[in-house]
């Protein structure tokens, strides 16, 4: 039976239905992770022996005739931005290259109980700072769909992970895009929840008020189901929203969105957007229509403004976040004559470029003289863009935009030019500035590469933005469709 | 140097005794192995968050309003971010521009006048962790080890208006906020274990002008007293450079106690940009009313409240009412023996006395006195009822202290009863006089003085048992 | 238009204690002024009575009881550091 790239919820009914085997299960994963890990590299830590053990306990509950929860025994990747304990949680970076975790996050802690087969660990931009996964202190990851091109990021390594087959599905992180950019660029379901909705305890920071952690899933419905797993309120996480989790599963629909109002704001479709992205989009524009919806264009006049504002605020808050980065307590460290140069010198070698450039910029934004022209002028500017929003949602229950102005880039291509790179987050970053939840869906393919179209709705509409992505789904006919990655002589 | 004045405003750091940390579950008791009070949270690892402690504002509430400040109805936390290995995030949460309270007062008594001390602000922080710099003999100071137990502790950080001219005003500001905190019951106000830190800056101006000069920032004074000789110095030290024609350099000084000066740090500390921002892990405090009147209706009795009901209620002069209240524990202890004995003044006399000079020669605090309330009662009941005198109550008082004993086990043990039976008080009158002749003839002949040395003979003669009124009759009778 | 000088790069790179070669002062001085001059579009906007937005959720009085939880055990906080004595986080001398 072939097993690989089938969601997550009918794995779970031939698991149930013991017409399969956790462990045949984690063992097709890690076959075809033997198979192409090579090509994709989009794994930092490759945990078999923990995947084979948490596979076996599953197969003792299974054998007890225990109820499993929808995730059980499914194969799955952490980007390693989530603290694992016991397992290296490297950032992908030279700093945490050997850090070991005493704890592990919310999310993990839940999946855990869920029970989980973790599969490994995904590479990522150094930090989650970047578009391409390129900024990974160990080696890039590459698309599955063309492995010349980037699989997008920072969660490039976990898009890759789903696209390439590896496993079921995948967390990842999103700070301006980080999940939903990879997922359109790889062709998965990517989702970014509502500011608040998922615990951040345990998510190695970049931006405190901008990160959430969301799922990257096969098709609408796994994302609906990981998002259960890992919403709702933590104390530990003071940022956690104590609002009830709704069923998500349940909320999906029939495809059908008699009388929504969608707005398409003008400001997402610029002239520099990639032409069959564009298409892709206008199509997908039509099944909404189709399925019942009525689109209208909209306007959200300070979205030009989210893109500069974000590039303040965002490494203003990891410039403090990353100082803890220091060789003293944990992590790498470069011996010195003296402490100053212990600090200077190991922050000099435990980062890469991307992660000093963002260090440097937001250092001086928060710096004696420049903090009311930068960083507190960015943080007005955040109120203006929420403010678009709550005004757009006064008129229409969800927005929807391409997720990515163009499809996956080459290696390489953007990697010299940092402004160039930010711009591939044009449309996902005023989504984290407003904390909402965003959601890409696969809608189509532009030259053979997919294309994601973002859903946005006002904060905790997580339901609303599955329902209208799975209505996309089922009309656009793009689950199913994977990379081909021919593997072997004999492919 | 009275043609200058000094300009002086206070920074304290207090500990507050909360059971857990600012904002993790990790226990804040002091003097625990290195490194053995410390979490995730507090060490500052990768992807961890705070959670503020209820009972951190709480108290920080508390002491904000016996400081009569206003209250803050949205306040929020920042970050300080600056390097140094005691400080594991590399950034401090503290509050910057949205501090808890503000525009506060503190009333002080020095020389008979009282005074009120402006409080600029109260604001919540975590404290640091502690350093220990060590090395090899050949090489001192090679490396330093670092101890995070302290880390993340509750800090209060009051700020007085620059009000204070003196330093024996900045000694009374102390002392009174000391006072407070302790009976708010918030913070054990130990400077020697750091739970109470004190900084200061200090500037002299010629006296009558509104100018304020340069000034200074004092640190690493470790006793009141400290404090007060370091203000002093530094005083003297700015008016003799503005006197001769000198100017001040502003930097922060620290206090070198064994040669008695202030040092520049010049050159050890670098200009500071601690790139202050809201705290985006925490979200803002909005302290209503419902709130504040619930903290306002926990407030103790204040000591400047107490002091006013000693005297209203005891009728004790107000010297007496002040001295007892400056501590809440002697405070305390003064009320317990009025559970057990009625004369205030005589409790005050004894508390201000012998008690205070055997606590302060055996480092105690009054509630850790070996003496107890009802015990010190007794022995004031023991002179009320004869049984001895009140001399010798200083001597059963001193071994009560230490020993534990109770006041009638003392005098039964050392047979320290007066003597008071009259038969045998005046067999050693009749000796007394017989042995000298001499001066019972001067009292005889109008020299009044000549008495005391005959009572002192008898009491001599009694090693100090013989009721001293007793003696004083018979002796008169006998000489009449 | 310089922005951000080689100087304020040094400064800058003090401040974050990061320690800076020739090559990368002279890189990110380009590349900062770059980025930077993309920001002043910020200032086409009037945000003279527009309140700044830290956080975007309406939370207020997110807070714990005080109850003491245990912690690492003292191994497994040392168990990272990259130096340590008699149970102590070590770092080279302070100057």
């Amino acid at each position: 039976m072939d097993l690989l790239f089938r969601p997550a919820h009918e794995l779970h009914r031939l698991l149930r239905r013991r017409e399969v085997g956790a462990r045949e299960l984690a063992e097709a994963f890690l076959a075809r992770l033997d198979a192409v890990e090579d090509k994709v590299k989009a794994f930092v830590t490759v945990t078999r022996k923990l995947a084979l053990e948490q596979a076996a306990a599953i197969e003792v509950r299974l054998a007890r005739g225990e109820e499993l929860s929808p995730l059980a025994g499914l194969p799955l990747a952490l980007k390693d931005n989530l603290c694992t304990r016991g397992l290296r949680t490297t950032c992908s970076s030279r700093m945490l290259a050997e850090w070991v975790p005493p704890y592990s996050a919310t999310v993990v802690e839940r999946l855990a109980e869920a029970g989980m087969v973790l599969v490994g660990k995904t590479n990522m931009d150094e930090f989650a700072m970047g578009s391409s996964t390129e900024n990974s202190a160990f080696f890039p990851t590459r698309n599955p769909w063309d492995l010349e091109r980037v699989p997008g990021g920072s969660s490039g390594g976990s898009a890759a992970a789903v696209a390439a087959g590896e496993v079921v599905y995948a967390l990842g992180s999103d700070t301006g895009g980080s999940i939903r950019q990879p997922a359109s660029f790889c062709g998965v379901v990517g989702l970014k929840p509502t500011y608040g909705l998922v615990s951040r305890y345990g998510l190695v920071a970049f931006a405190s008020s901008l990160d959430q952690i969301g799922p990257l899933t096969r098709d609408v419905t796994d994302c609906a189901l990981v998002l259960q797993a890992i919403a709702g309120h933590d104390p530990r996480d003071s940022t956690s929203a104590p609002v009830p989790v709704p069923d998500y599963v349940a909320a999906l629909g029939d495809g059908r969105l008699a009388g929504l109002k969608i707005g398409v704001p003008k400001e997402y479709f610029p002239p520099g957007i990639e032409p069959g992205v564009r298409q892709a989009v206008e199509r997908a524009l039509g099944y909404l229509e189709e399925a019942g919806a009525r689109c209208e264009e909209t306007s959200l006049p300070h979205t030009p403004y989210a893109l500069p504002a974000y590039y303040l605020v965002a490494p203003a808050e990891a410039s403090s976040n990353l100082a803890r980065y220091d060789g003293v307590q944990y992590g790498y460290r470069t011996e010195a004559e003296d402490l100053r140069q212990m600090y200077r010198r190991t922050r000099r070698l435990g980062f890469g470029a991307e992660v000093k450039r963002r260090i440097m910029l937001g250092t001086y934004a928060l710096s004696a003289g420049y903090y009311d022209a930068y960083y507190l002028k960015a943080l007005k500017v955040r109120r203006l863009i929420k403010e678009d929003f709550d005004r757009a949602f006064g008129r229409f229950a969800v927005l929807v935009t391409p997720t990515s102005p163009t499809v996956a880039f080459r290696l390489g291509e953007k990697i010299a030019d940092p402004l160039a790179m930010y711009l591939s987050d044009l449309f996902t970053i005023p989504v984290n500035m407003a904390g909402l939840p965003g959601l890409s869906v696969p809608c189509g393919f532009s030259n053979g590469l997919p294309v994601g179209l973002q859903i946005i709705g006002p904060p905790f509409s997580e339901a609303l933005l599955l329902r209208v992505g799975y209505a996309v789904e089922q009309a656009a006919g793009c689950a199913g469709r994977w990379p081909a990655l021919e593997v072997g002589s004999d492919g | 140097m009275a043609e200058y004045e000094a300009v002086i405003g206070l920074e304290v750091h207090v500990e507050l005794k909360t059971a857990s940390k600012a904002f993790c579950g990790c226990s804040t008791a002091f003097g625990a192995a290195p490194n053995t009070h410390i979490c995730p949270v507090c060490l500052g690892l990768p992807g961890v968050l705070p959670v503020i402690n209820r009972k951190m504002v709480d108290y920080a509430l508390k002491v904000a309003l016996a400081l009569n400040c206003r209250i803050a109805p949205h306040c929020k936390f920042d970050r300080k971010n600056y390097y140094y290995p005691d400080l594991p995030k590399n950034y401090q949460i503290s509050q910057y521009d949205l501090p808890l309270a503000t525009d506060g007062y503190l009333e002080v008594e020095v020389d008979g006048r009282r005074r009120r001390i402006g409080i600029i602000r109260v604001h919540m922080e975590e404290d640091a962790g502690k350093l220990i710099h060590e090395g090899e003999a050949l090489n001192p100071g090679a490396y330093s080890l670092v101890d995070l137990n302290r880390t993340g502790v509750p800090l209060l950080e009051i700020v007085s208006a620059p009000d204070i001219h003196s330093p024996e005003e900045a000694y009374a500001y102390l002392t009174s906020l000391k006072a407070i905190l302790q009976y708010l019951d918030v913070s054990d106000c130990k400077m020697e274990e750091g739970s109470l830190r004190c900084d200061a800056n200090i500037s002299v101006r010629p006296r009558g002008s509104e100018v304020l000069g340069t000034k200074t920032e004092l640190k690493n004074m470790n006793s009141f007293r400290a404090l007060q000789r370091a203000l002093a110095y530094e005083i003297e030290r700015q008016s003799e450079i503005l006197a001769r024609g000198g100017r001040i350099k502003q930097e922060t000084r620290a206090w070198d106690e064994s040669r008695g000066v202030t040092v520049s740090l010049r050159g050890k500390e670098e200009a500071h940009d601690y790139r202050y921002f809201p705290e985006p892990d925490l979200v803002p405090l909005a302290i209503g009313e419902d709130w504040i009147n619930r903290i306002r209706e926990e407030l103790p009795e204040l000591p400047a409240e107490r002091r006013r009901r000693f005297q209203e209620q005891y009728g004790l002069p107000p010297y007496d009412a002040a001295v007892l209240t400056a501590s809440k524990s002697m405070a305390d202890y003064f009320e317990a023996c009025l559970g057990h004995y009625r004369e205030a003044k005589t409790v005050s006399n004894w508390l201000m006395g012998d008690f205070s000079r055997l606590l302060n020669a055996h480092g105690l605090e009054p509630e850790q006195a070996p003496v107890r309330p009802q015990d010190l009662a007794e022995l004031l009941t023991l002179i009320d009822e004869g049984t001895i005198s009140g001399k010798i109550a200083k001597t059963v008082f001193e071994e009560m202290f230490l020993t534990g004993k109770k006041a009638r086990t003392v005098v039964e043990e050392k047979g320290l009863v007066q003597i008071s039976d009259e038969a045998a008080v005046l067999a050693v009158v009749e000796e007394v006089l017989a042995a000298h002749p001499g001066p019972a003839a001067d009292y005889r002949a109008g020299k009044e003085k000549a008495l005391g040395f005959l009572v002192g003979q008898v009491m001599k003669a009694t090693r100090g048992k013989a009721n001293p009124a007793l003696v004083n009759k018979l002796l008169k009778e006998r000489l009449e | 238009m310089v922005i951000i000088s080689r100087e304020e790069v040094e400064h800058v790179a003090w401040l974050a204690r990061l320690e800076l070669t020739e090559e990368e002062k002279e890189a990110y001085t380009h590349q900062l002024n770059a980025i930077l001059d993309f920001m002043q579009q910020l200032n086409e906007l009037d945000t003279t009575n527009v309140e700044p937005m830290a956080h975007v959720l309406p939370l207020v009085n997110v807070l714990r009881e005080d109850e003491v939880k245990p912690g690492l055990p003292h191994e497994e906080a040392l168990a990272g550091a990259p130096d340590q004595d008699r149970g102590q986080f070590r770092v080279p001398k302070i100057v």
